[in-house]
């Protein structure tokens, strides 16, 4: 099947060539990286953890999303998103790789990694977390690849892949809820240290990843010639609007308990988020902006009429997206140190070569997910593509 | 049977061939001498019994491992005295008691490591006597 | 010659006297000084301890003082970047109101709003920082000390986001260029591996206190072993009233601040 990723139109040939080109120039300024050490971004002695661990957080979320064509799909027969769970499926395994890989760029010693490995801490999130990605990469690389080919040859899928989806179901909830106890559980840092964080982390990976979805459904019905169906565009749309809701929802209690209780510890990170602390304000627009846009979201998603319309939906995604985006990644990583365990507010701000590698990360996943999705394409195309109906309804899933 | 694209096939198997058979007639004919050590170092000439920890031959084949012994032992351990085969004991240091004998770092380490290709990246972190300011 | 006991045992101590003499008064001994048997034969005789701990006596402290500083990041080969950034350090001061955060009030008085106290890496009984390094390059000895393992070290810094009290620097370059004086006796770190301080456990394996006791002229700083009731830090903080930073962690710090 690899073979279909090499046909394509002029189009598709230059957005590979595009970026490879941006994934090229993030590999050379990473070589800078290595030669100079991780000085060359913006972190500091306060703020350890900068740009790419934000976009690790953030795409563990978009991989867990798959969970949200599966779990309808497998557990509840919901037959609309049959063609597509293996769109979430490839989704999936493209946001782990990209996770890897920005947890592999953020090393100070990289060429070390296989001592979490050869060293094993089970007392150590971080390592645990290593171990449900790779295990939620095998599963949906596996489930993916083999229920596509199965659907190629029209043939229903061996039975083994069954219980390895429905394992894939709990093992998407735990690689979030993982990653957020690498933040829950740190005793130091009073923003981090809160048990909601596991039910945040979950419900904005639901309201992202799936919003990622439809905005690509979209764009494959424009030039895939793929058509997912509204029926399963709307779903998602829903399952989106439900859970940017909750999201929004645990962002307010979190404000509640932290300036109701008055107590500085907890309000002097959110401070410093949405009005800055002692005149320093890098993270203040950012955060509004993210509010506003998943407030517009909210109500763009929530009213029928517009969330029917394609094009209110496409900007709504594009909101939901960038909204979780800033407040996942900046707004929640970076204030973790700001202020410091010892009172001091050092800001953080990305350097030019930390973006470049982190663009180029971003363009290896894009180059991954597009090689997935003209495949899928083009086996769907063949099995879609066919004038009679009833060659489609054959296949069993 | 027909050959079809035979002359692309062909060549690029004669390609591969060479690129595969590279390390053998790269360099054919070139004389690269085994590194000759040198132990003539004011440390050395000072002992009265010219013995590292052990013998030549196991130093060279296991050196390596010796040291990683030594690593895990004298950080995570706190075992600092090493008793070598003889009975003898020696401080647990890179620097400080490999390095103070074999203080020639270049004409010693480094001869055998260059012409093995192996870098050792312990000189990273660990000092090399003579080459820090005091 | 007639000798009975008792002028034995005079000579006997006076000669150990007079061998220990230079022990006593010279007690900033490096290695460098040391021939190869003498520096083997000082690791037959470590201090050990089954909890190492540290008072820290403010009021004997000399204001703008840094002895304790410029001794440890000498010995230890603590880089200067000249910019905050990338700054690493072992031991430091911070004002009152950094080190015990929600202590200090408007009120409080002048001489406790300009104080400044060391702050170094707490050797914590049950510290965070082991429970979440990944590759186990951060362990925690026997004897309480919390150590480095520079050599497994992967640069995470998820230790550095569990310490609750901000005593982990990371090398976000290589350090070499910036130590002013290299100590040959102690390795310097490469980049991309986390550093604190260590108690200076190599010292201690060879019977000598921590590079910051030994420089205080004033004596400020009491080193011991906190569960041995004979020791003076313990004697210490059962006399005087002393806090720890953000006890209410748990995570079982052991440097008492004397206030």
């Amino acid at each position: 099947m690899l073979e279909k990723a090499l046909k394509g139109g002029r189009g598709y040939w230059s957005w590979i060539a595009v970026l490879l080109i941006v994934a090229a120039t993030g590999f050379c300024f990473y070589l800078r990286q290595l030669d100079y050490g991780l000085g060359v971004t913006g972190m500091s002695r306060d703020v350890s953890w900068g740009l790419y661990i934000a976009q690790f957080t953030f795409l563990v979320g978009v991989a867990a999303s798959a969970v949200m064509l599966v779990l309808p799909y497998y557990l509840h027969d919901y037959k609309a998103f049959g063609k597509i769970t293996i769109l979430g499926e490839f989704l999936a395994v493209t946001a782990v790789i990209m996770c890897v890989l920005f947890i592999f760029v953020d090393l100070g010693q990289p060429s070390r990694v296989m001592n979490v490995l050869l060293h094993p801490a089970p007392t150590s999130i971080l390592f645990w977390d290593m171990i449900v990605l790779s295990g939620y990469l095998l599963i949906n690389i596996i489930t993916g690849w083999v229920i596509l080919s199965s659907q190629r040859n029209e043939i229903p899928p061996p039975p083994w892949v069954k219980p390895l989806i429905y394992l894939s179901i709990p093992w998407a909830v735990s690689i979030h809820t993982i990653t957020a106890f690498i933040y829950a559980g740190l005793p130091g840092r009073s923003f981090w240290l809160t048990a909601i964080m596991a039910p945040r982390f979950l419900a904005s990976a639901f309201a992202s990843g799936p919003a990622l979805l439809i905005l690509l459904c979209l764009l494959l019905k424009r030039c895939g010639g793929f058509d997912a169906g509204s029926k399963a565009v709307q779903a998602l749309a829903k399952i989106v609007a439900y859970a940017l809701a909750v999201s929004i929802f645990f962002v307010l209690v979190e404000l509640f308990t932290a300036f109701y209780s008055q107590i500085p510890e907890h309000a002097e990170h959110f401070r410093y988020l949405f009005a800055g602390l002692e005149g320093r304000t890098n993270l203040v627009p950012w955060m509004w902006t993210s509010a506003v846009l998943a407030l517009a979201a909210l109500v763009m998603l929530i009213i029928p009429p517009l969330r029917r319309k394609e094009g209110w939906l496409a900007v709504a995604c594009v909101a939901v997206f960038v909204s979780l985006w800033i407040e996942k990644g900046l707004g929640l990583v970076i204030t973790g140190f700001i202020p410091s365990p010892l009172q001091s507010v050092t800001e953080y701000n990305p350097t030019g070569t930390e973006i470049a590698i982190t663009v180029g990360v971003w363009a290896i996943g894009f180059l991954i997910l597009t090689l997935f999705y003209r495949i899928f394409v083009a086996v769907r195309g063949g099995i879609d593509g066919a004038p009679d109906e009833k060659a489609a309804a054959n296949i069993k899933y | 049977m027909k050959l079809y694209n035979g002359g692309i096939i062909i060549t690029g198997i004669v390609i591969f061939a060479l690129l595969i058979t590279f390390p053998f007639w790269w360099g054919k004919g070139e004389k690269n001498p085994a590194p000759v050590l040198s132990v003539d170092t004011p440390a050395i000439n000072q002992l009265p019994d010219k013995r590292c920890l052990e013998d030549a031959s196991f130093m060279r084949k296991n050196h390596m491992k010796l040291l990683n012994t030594w690593r895990e032992g004298a950080v995570r351990e706190g075992q600092r005295l090493y008793t070598a085969t003889d009975g003898r004991s020696f401080e647990v240091s890179l620097t400080g008691t490999c390095l103070h004998c074999h203080s020639n770092k270049d004409q010693f380490c480094d001869r055998c490591h260059n012409y093995m290709g192996a870098k050792p990246n312990c000189f990273s972190c660990h000092i090399i006597p003579g080459e820090v300011n005091k | 010659m007639t000798s009975n006991r008792r002028e034995f045992l005079k000579i006997a101590g006076a000669s150990t006297l007079a061998l220990l003499a230079p022990a006593i008064l010279c007690p900033a001994r490096t290695r460098g000084n040391l021939s190869a048997a003498e520096q083997k034969s000082s690791l037959l005789h470590p201090l050990t301890a089954k909890r190492w701990a540290l008072a820290v006596d403010h009021a004997k402290c000399s204001a703008d003082c840094t002895d304790c500083i410029t001794a440890c990041h000498r010995i230890h080969n603590v880089p200067d970047f000249h910019n905050p950034k990338d700054e690493i350090k072992w031991i430091w001061t911070e004002p009152f109101s950094a080190v015990f955060p929600g202590e200090n009030h408007p009120y409080q008085g002048q001489a406790v709003q300009k104080m400044r106290l060391p702050v170094l890496c707490n050797h914590c009984a049950n510290p965070p920082c082991v429970r979440v390094c990944p590759t186990k390059a951060t362990f925690q000895r026997r004897d309480g000390i919390v150590m480095m393992d520079y050599h497994r070290c992967i640069g995470c810094r998820l230790c550095m986001a569990a310490c609750p009290y901000g005593a982990r620097s990371m090398n976000y370059r290589d350090p070499r260029p910036f130590i002013a004086g290299i100590n040959p006796d102690f390795p310097t770190r490469t980049k991309g591996v986390v550093e604190k301080c260590n108690f200076c456990e190599e010292r201690l394996a060879r019977g000598l206190r921590p590079a910051c006791v030994d420089a205080c002229k004033q004596k400020a700083l009491v080193f011991g072993d906190v569960e041995n009731p004979q020791a003076e830090v313990r004697q210490l903080i059962e006399k005087r009233f002393n806090l720890r930073r953000r006890a209410n962690l748990g995570t079982k710090p052991q440097i008492y601040y004397i206030l």
